[in-house]
């Protein structure tokens, strides 16, 4: 299952370096959304430092959509869901192995989306340690979720307005959960942050269970 | 696969009506039973005396949230024996889109009343509550799975995506009721408009209000039953409509004088 994962992970992985949507169209995306929270928040009376947390985490959701729309568009074309099928991998790796490469383009996208807090919301990354688990635990939830919705929405007429009525309410513990941690970790006061690394955790988990289970009979029709 | 279709083709023939005298006398039982309600709610039951009339809205606000949360978990379960394989039928994928419907329906009418009590009791329409925030977010989630429904697609592959949507949309409920609840208890001090408007409930307003919760749940049943059987006669439909459409097709290509003969065949 693993060795299955691993190389649907590099396969999609592979694409997108050589196709840089990821790189081209979604990291530009999230930057422009940064600037825009600037013009809607006027940056000089303190609300944009106020709400780096939550306007940093509500972008993230944005990408995750941009970046499962993509992981399921190139599955799309040519009818590659049945030669994904006709493969013969494990479903469950395939799962697996798509939601570590959205994980990991989130990932590099939160790197790139803390620089630019740090520079355009002037925030400071005190307790690095509770940043990073949170934006771990986080991502791994939003991947897995993300993965599994995609798979749900894949093969539909309108799935591009489908996709994110279904992700976005399930998402929202997520986005509760990780705003909360990160606005401890930012105002400096880590401790209040720990529960809700526990709770994103728990999130990740169902959700990365849910989606071994589902996944096979959900990409075995269509 | 093949029976199963075989199975809607059959019901499709016997249904004609969505209703039968089972349902008639329950919806009678339904009609009197709000009549009840309404007059006890309303004339029936004396004001509360720190709420006033206000206290009548949870006559029906409770009774709404409870036929939601039973008509998400009936979801859930029809979804389950949908997706067992050994009582996998569209009965089940029907009974579980029916329920849904039922639920957002009366999801609706709690978030509707509640924010007309919560304007009225607390000054304003809505608080970031967390059981008010929980169930805005339910709303949301089911309207999601109806819309899924809704999208075209082969019967059974529907009814599985739509019966996995179903059971983590339910699963997911909890995890959010947490979050919501952590977010409110954690982040900030209850805000000042707590419910600490101790209802207290005797005599005739404690009986008005079982009455709503049976009288709702009687609802529930039947507009359960009626949808469901609306579903089993759109599917008919669906399916004898092309045959219906072929026939009179080739009654028309038929030169006059002969169509008789031919359009029955």
């Amino acid at each position: 299952m693993f060795r299955d994962a691993a190389l649907i992970a590099g396969k999609d992985l592979r694409i997108e370096a050589r196709s840089r949507v990821a790189t081209n169209q979604i990291a530009p995306f999230a930057l422009l959304v940064l600037i825009l929270f600037a013009f809607a928040l006027d940056p000089d009376r303190g609300i944009l430092t106020r709400a780096t947390a939550g306007l940093f985490w509500v972008t993230v959701l944005f990408c995750t959509l941009l970046a499962v729309q993509r992981a399921f568009s190139i599955e799309s074309a040519d009818g590659n869901r049945d030669a994904l099928r006709l493969t013969a991998l494990d479903p469950a790796g395939i799962f697996l192995g798509k939601a570590a490469a959205i994980a990991l383009e989130l990932l590099g996208l939160e790197v790139l989306l803390l620089l630019g807090v740090v520079v355009l919301y002037d925030a400071s990354l005190d307790s690095a340690g509770l940043l990073i688990l949170t934006a771990l635990a986080a991502t791994a939830g939003l991947a897995s979720a993300g993965t599994l919705y995609g798979v749900l929405a894949a093969g539909l007429r309108v799935r591009e307005t489908l996709l994110p009525l279904l992700l976005l309410p399930v998402v929202a513990p997520v986005l509760i959960g990780s705003t909360r941690a990160f606005e401890a970790a930012l105002s400096g006061s880590p401790s209040d942050g720990w529960p809700w690394v526990g709770l994103l955790s728990v999130f990740a988990l169902v959700y990365l269970a849910l989606g071994l289970v589902a996944f096979g009979p959900l990409l075995e029709e269509s | 696969m093949m029976d199963q279709q075989a199975e809607t083709t059959i019901s499709a023939a016997s249904v004609t009506t969505t209703g039968t005298k089972a349902t008639r006398a329950l919806g009678i039982v339904c009609l009197a039973g709000t009549a009840l309600l309404v007059f006890l709610g309303l004339i029936g039951t004396p004001e509360d005396e720190v709420q006033r009339d206000t206290v009548r809205i949870l006559y029906i606000h409770a009774p709404a949230a409870w036929v939601a949360y039973l008509a998400f978990g009936v979801t859930a379960l029809a979804s389950v024996f949908y997706l067992w394989k050994r009582t996998r039928s569209l009965t089940w994928d029907r009974i579980a889109g029916a329920s849904a419907e039922i639920g957002v329906l009366f999801t609706a009418i709690t978030l509707a009343t509640g924010m007309i009590w919560g304007h009225l009791s607390w000054g304003v329409y809505w608080t970031w509550d967390a059981r008010l925030t929980t169930t805005a977010l339910l709303f949301v989630l089911f309207l999601g799975y109806l819309a899924l429904r809704r999208m075209p697609a082969d019967p059974h592959v529907r009814a599985k995506r739509a019966a996995i949507l179903g059971i983590i949309a339910f699963i997911d409920v909890p995890i959010v009721h947490q979050s919501v609840e952590w977010w409110r208890t954690l982040h900030q001090d209850a805000t000042v408009l707590r419910r600490d408007l101790q209802v207290q409930i005797e005599g005739t307003m404690l009986f008005t209000l079982f009455l709503g919760f049976v009288v709702f749940t009687l609802i529930y049943a039947w507009l359960l039953l009626h949808r469901t059987r609306i579903a089993v006669m759109e599917d008919a439909l669906d399916e004898h409509g092309l045959e219906l459409a072929l026939e009179e097709r080739r009654a028309e290509g038929v030169p006059d004088g002969a169509p008789e003969g031919l359009a029955t065949t």
